[in-house]
């Protein structure tokens, strides 16, 4: 039992970085029609950008600034304005194509940039474990959901309360119509670029203290990411984040009870058998393209 | 059935001799280099008749590349089987797992037809990094037997070439004619408009089914000769980055362009060998210039020069319209409401 609680919560912190990336890649699809799978190095970079600007002798707070910075400077607005603007008139495969060797490009720049190593990377928690209903549970677990929870309650406050947000999610669901309303459509694109961007930053600075940095963190990222937003739906960001949490949690439980070798497995299976039951996703809406 | 000879086949006539005798000076590893080159395409020309001309994204190439391998190097390695019978049969393998993986491919399309196949390219990676009995696991299959061909060993750098060589007219043939058949034609038909081609009587689900599953047997042929070209596997060249860039490689080369996969495998394996005196920076340049190659030509190297020879041929257009427009604008002043309803 206490093995157990602690999988859980161990697959809800997991879960809950699944759902940073997932909800990213659910909004620039829903706004752009971009596929990005380039999207795990976009959650693997901030953190070698933090790394990197540490090293050429920056304070650590101020490299995290600088990082930061950079990091949505160049995978926020120049990812928007230089890759997905001119490639978006050429339909979905060449801009996915385009992500995929963008990813290519990110890893491999930052394994030679900067190092084939994992590198240890500071936490913001410190180690430990505390006692949750009898099970002693490691605190940077429960820090991890919690800072991802505040994180997607922030947003989903930004997209219900505000009126830029409710802006985005018109644009989001009807890129047309907004336009007609007076909705500046492109700006309302270019912000949910940013939060992704954003987002992808939170969850790097949040795993990277666990995986250490790693160029090839990557492609573990990526592929939850991709399998959480189909599973609980393209088109919905409650899917992505129930998606999130739901293969954190398989993903941890299956490790420890189905098969250590095959745990990379048991989500994709979870991701096929959804894709031909109910494409849409758990609780994603009907789309007439994707069947 | 007359042959007309057309270009395409006129190219592989001249292509073949010269590829024989060509590589004939060079050293073992600029052999291996060529080698790889034209087993690449090979799989490459499988994935281009699965996404160029069937219109369906697959990221399982790579993994139809390392079916085919492990099935070959089972086959010789440990069945002691001769290489012809067991290329054969891994072949056949990678056909009969393209048809149920195509089985997905009838439900859903493009990014999903993507997950689908990416996830099966996980799992067979699992597979072989997982089931040592089998697989060998981490440590791999070494020693794989090189063909002999009535006891004369073709196992030497150059004869192992011309074998490949020799396979990948071969295949070669087989896709030209395949593409020229009835087959060809309803393949580019559901890839243009499915719903259209199912109005004139084209068997969709069929079609996509053999094109997904000869599209696979292509790949696993690759792989059958890419175990012998290596002699030994492990896991590691079928994960799943080796279906990226076996994408990356059609989409470079033109995706339904006939000779797109020869170009974009020279462009994805031989250049990062010409490229490797840059030390690990290699893949970063490839990367950058498949970015910019598809930013600006997303029908691929092949697509670039057709433009540019649409170009060239809109300009010759363009002179003799101007040659003629006298009698053209005569026409139009003397008819003008068809010019009203023109405009």
């Amino acid at each position: 039992m206490d093995q157990f609680l602690q999988l859980i919560v161990a697959g809800l912190a997991t879960g809950a970085i699944y759902a940073l990336a997932a909800i990213g890649f659910t909004l620039v699809w829903q706004t752009s029609q971009t596929i990005n799978f380039a999207q795990g190095e976009f959650v693997m970079l901030p953190a070698i950008l933090v790394l990197t600007a540490a090293h050429v002798g920056l304070p650590m707070w101020l490299a995290f600034i600088v990082g930061s910075a950079a990091f949505i400077l160049l995978f926020g607005f120049g990812f928007k304005r230089f890759l997905v603007e001119p490639m978006q008139r050429h339909g979905v495969l060449p801009l996915a194509i385009a992500t995929m060797a963008l990813s290519v490009l990110i890893k491999e720049a930052a394994k030679n940039g900067f190092s084939a190593e994992a590198q240890h990377f500071p936490s913001l928690v410190p180690d430990g474990s505390v006692s949750f209903l009898g099970a002693a549970v490691s605190a940077r677990d429960i820090a991890i959901f919690v800072v991802a929870v505040a994180a997607i309650l922030g947003l989903q406050a930004f997209i219900t309360r505000t009126r830029t947000g409710r802006t985005m999610q018109a644009t989001a669901q009807n890129p047309t119509v907004a336009r007609i309303l007076g909705v500046p459509v492109e700006r309302m694109i270019l912000l949910t670029f940013l939060i992704n961007a954003a987002l992808a930053l939170i969850a790097s600075y949040l795993i990277s203290p666990v995986y250490l940095a790693k160029f090839s963190n990557g492609e573990t990222i990526g592929l939850a990411a991709f399998i959480a937003a189909i599973v609980g739906g393209f088109n919905q960001i409650r899917g992505a984040l129930a998606g999130g949490f739901l293969i954190g949690l398989i993903d941890n439980l299956a490790a420890a009870y189905v098969s250590s070798a095959y745990r990379a497995a048991v989500p994709l299976v979870v991701l096929v058998v959804v894709i031909l039951v109910k494409p849409e996703g758990l609780l994603g809406r009907k789309e007439e393209r994707t069947v | 059935m007359s042959l007309k000879l057309n270009t395409d086949l006129l190219i592989i006539l001249i292509a073949f001799p010269i590829l024989w005798f060509a590589p004939a000076g060079l050293k073992s590893y600029g052999l291996y280099v060529v080698s790889l080159w034209l087993v690449m395409s090979i799989a490459a020309m499988g994935l281009n008749l699965t996404l160029g001309y069937a219109g369906l994204t697959s990221l399982a190439q790579g993994a139809f590349l390392g079916i085919g391998a492990y099935a070959t190097a089972i086959l010789t390695v440990k069945a002691g089987w001769p290489l012809p019978a067991a290329f054969l049969v891994s072949t056949g393998l990678s056909f009969l797992v393209g048809v149920v993986l195509g089985f997905p491919a009838l439900r859903v399309k493009h990014h999903y037809l993507a997950f689908v196949t990416l996830a099966f390219s996980v799992v067979v990676f699992l597979i072989a990094r997982n089931e040592q009995w089998l697989t060998g696991g981490v440590f791999g299959l070494a020693n794989i037997p090189r063909p002999t061909l009535f006891g004369t060993d073709l196992g030497g750098g150059l004869a192992f070439y011309r074998v490949v060589l020799v396979v990948t007219l071969a295949l070669t043939l087989v896709m030209w004619w395949l593409l020229h058949s009835p087959w060809g034609r309803a393949f580019q038909a559901i890839r243009e408009n499915g719903t259209r081609a199912a109005s004139l009587g084209v068997d969709i689900r069929a079609y996509t089914l053999l094109a997904f599953a000869i599209g696979s047997a292509f790949g696993g042929a690759a792989g059958a000769l890419y175990a012998p070209l290596v002699e030994f596997i492990d896991p590691s060249p079928f994960a799943l980055s080796a279906s990226f860039v076996l994408l990356l490689t059609v989409v470079a080369g033109g995706a339904g362009s006939f000779f797109g996969p020869f170009v974009g495998a020279f462009f994805s394996y031989m250049l990062p060998e010409l490229l490797r005196a840059t030390g690990g920076w290699y893949l970063i340049i490839y990367a950058a210039v498949v970015l910019v190659l598809v930013m600006v030509s997303p029908t691929g190297l092949l697509g670039l020069i057709d433009r540019w020879r649409d170009h060239q041929s809109q300009r010759k257009a363009a002179a003799i319209r101007a040659a003629a427009r006298p009698t053209l604008a005569n026409g139009a002043e003397t008819n003008p409401k068809e010019q009203g309803a023109a405009s």
